[in-house]
């Protein structure tokens, strides 16, 4: 979908010329301008920042008193963490934790992997029906993942994997082909076509290019989509609660919040310190891989 | 290998004897292709890679998509064909306008006021001393979970009754009291909260928004700028004129991203208000419908209207991309 955006996200930094936004910016009055910056950088943060305060609250701080009044009384507790692993109550959200991590590793990497195979298909072969095939899984893009689940459910039923990792497995690996085909093909045609005919020429087959020559010219390509179909399948509440919802065995982290904010709404000593469970591991691949990730939102960013 | 694992050890013996399974298999698909050469073999070796993938996507995808769009014609047991049915409760039935206009609300007000918020705090922060670590606030959103945002929200919004010494906990209706006002219910009342689960999905998309445009902004050749900057342009017609034009084409990606995105989240209003109290939206009816009230039809009616929905803003895509590539 995002054809016309460039590949390549990293103009050259020159430092003295303006930019348009430079300008724009210096005309604007400068003060306002920041103070404008730092007033929505404050609105955007202070959701987040007020439940992490919360975390770290006694329960009955948390549920009389504002958390921003911690300032002025701060006390500080490890109680709720302790109540989210089992602490006490029955929650425990160490094996979700588990299970979201066994979902997302397979649902990474299978994808990924086949994605790659089709896309040098794609870009470096020659066969017939290349051009509509292409364009087809190019169009599935577009598929919203509702359209999919019931017969995706009842085709599950019928082979006996219902309440297992495969019915995620399978699917999130499924839902994933179009978009990842086609960032992997984006980025394969921009290697120079040159080194691929200098190794034929050399006489190699197309499992040695696909090894020797192109797999460490697209790593950063497959890092990208990596980490963005990671954030998805550990993000992912829709996919999990048809397949998995049934049972506690194969339940995402996410699912088990979902249910804890249904049922125990006002527990907010247990949401608080649960919801930083579950987003300390997608936020820390961010903040460590941004780089990538911002690559691959830049590259294509439709998915169902 | 195909049971359900119950134990961490069992989960993960599961899990490597699945990618063992799956590596052996990309291995026999190497193996063939490493047998075939020439430009006879490359054929075969072309479909011997897409082989996998297109099974994948056939069972997956495509046979599963038009099964559905079959099913929204039948009722709610999936037994009786009944035409058109399903699609006339979804435009005559009350609380299915109550979806459809909330749905609305949602694909209108998301996309535009995202990607303004974003397009405004790209260019505010553009080269500013602070750029990345302000770009990284914004953004972060984006890397949480709907369901962890709906949370983080849903305790903004927290309501405890106007009574003696009780004291808000939710920092919105804090916010109302200190301004003098009384707390008000924030996720109940019908029209107001869902524009406040709106705001949630505005709160994560403009990071979004502002990481793609900002990389717009800053392919803006510096010729360009330098010679309107001569020409003594002012900062609004320097937006207006220059930055603005620009960015069109990337400003069309990000709003029908956006709006296709806003059109299929459904785990926000699951999470915040369960679709209760006039919030719903197609994405979570659909859900409701079809495992909540048993009603198979109207819920595949639902999933295709989704379907049906994404295809003009797709197209509207494809159109302008076309039309700034002419150009």
């Amino acid at each position: 979908m995002t054809a016309a955006t460039p590949l390549t996200t990293t103009p050259p930094l020159v430092a003295d010329q303006p930019t348009a936004a430079k300008i724009a910016k210096k005309r604007l009055s400068s003060p306002w301008a920041s103070l404008a910056a730092i007033v929505l950088a404050v609105l955007w943060t202070l959701p987040t920042f007020g439940l992490l305060v919360s975390s770290f609250r006694p329960e009955r701080a948390i549920k009389t008193t504002g958390w921003w009044t911690f300032f002025s009384n701060p006390t500080l507790t490890l109680e709720n963490y302790r109540g989210v692993f089992g602490g006490d109550g029955s929650v425990n959200l160490a094996s979700f934790f588990v299970n979201s991590l066994i979902i997302c590793i397979p649902s990474v990497l299978i994808p990924v992997s086949l994605a790659a195979l089709a896309a040098y298909a794609f870009a470096w072969m020659n066969f017939p029906g290349k051009n509509v095939l292409f364009l087809v899984i190019f169009a599935l893009q577009i598929v919203p993942l509702q359209v999919t689940l019931i017969p995706l459910l009842e085709i599950f039923v019928n082979v006996k994997l219902t309440g297992t990792f495969w019915t995620l497995w399978l699917s999130h690996s499924t839902f994933a082909l179009p978009l990842a085909i086609y960032l992997l093909h984006n980025f394969m045609r921009e290697i120079p076509s040159g080194l691929i005919e200098a190794a034929r020429v050399d006489g190699a087959g197309h499992v040695s290019i696909f090894f020797k020559v192109l797999l460490p010219l697209l790593t950063p390509a497959l890092a990208a989509f990596g980490i963005f179909q990671f954030l998805w399948v550990w993000n992912d509440l829709l996919v999990a609660l048809v397949f998995a919802g049934g049972g506690d065995e194969v339940a995402p982290i996410t699912l088990q919040l979902a249910n804890l904010s249904g049922t125990r709404g006002t527990a907010w000593q247990l949401l608080s310190a649960g919801a930083f469970v579950s987003i300390i591991v997608p936020v820390t691949v961010f903040l460590l891989l941004q780089r990538y990730f911002v690559r691959g939102l830049l590259a294509g960013s439709v998915k169902g | 290998m195909f049971n359900t694992a119950s134990t961490t050890p069992e989960k993960i013996l599961q899990m490597l004897s699945a990618l063992l399974l799956f590596a052996a298999v990309m291995g026999v698909i190497l193996f063939i292709a490493g047998r075939f050469g020439g430009k006879k073999g490359d054929r075969i070796v072309a479909y011997l890679y897409l082989l996998p993938v297109l099974l994948l996507l056939a069972v997956g995808l495509v046979y599963p998509g038009l099964r559905t769009i079959y099913q929204s014609f039948f009722d709610a047991a999936g037994d009786a064909f009944i035409g058109f049915d399903n699609y006339g409760t979804i435009f005559s039935d009350a609380d299915q306008l109550t979806v459809l206009r909330n749905t609305v609300f949602w694909v209108v007000l998301t996309p535009f006021v995202a990607t303004a918020i974003g397009l405004v705090y790209a260019i505010l922060v553009d080269k500013s001393r602070f750029e990345s670590f302000a770009k990284t606030l914004i953004f972060l959103p984006m890397s949480i979970s709907f369901v962890a945002a709906g949370v983080i929200w849903k305790f903004m919004y927290e309501y405890r009754p106007d009574q003696g010494n009780v004291k808000q906990i939710g920092l919105i209706n804090q916010v109302i009291v200190w301004l003098g006002g009384k707390p008000v219910q924030l996720l109940i009342e019908s029209p107001l909260n869902s524009f406040l689960l709106i705001v949630v999905m505005i709160w994560i998309q403009a990071g979004f928004a502002m990481t793609i445009l900002s990389a717009a902004i800053k392919a803006i050749p510096d010729d360009i700028i330098e010679a309107a900057r001569l020409d003594g342009v002012n900062a609004w017609s320097m937006f207006r004129k220059i930055t603005l034009p620009s960015v069109q084409p990337t400003v069309v990606v990000v709003l029908t991203t956006i709006g296709i995105g806003t059109l299929k989240v459904f785990d926000i209003v699951r999470t915040m208000t369960g679709g209760n109290f006039e919030t719903s939206v197609v994405a979570n009816e659909f859900y409701r419908q079809t495992f909540n009230a048993d009603n198979q039809g109207l819920g595949a009616a639902l999933a295709t209207l989704l379907f049906v929905l994404v295809i003009p803003i797709v197209w509207y895509n494809i159109r302008s991309l076309r039309q700034s590539e002419e150009r």
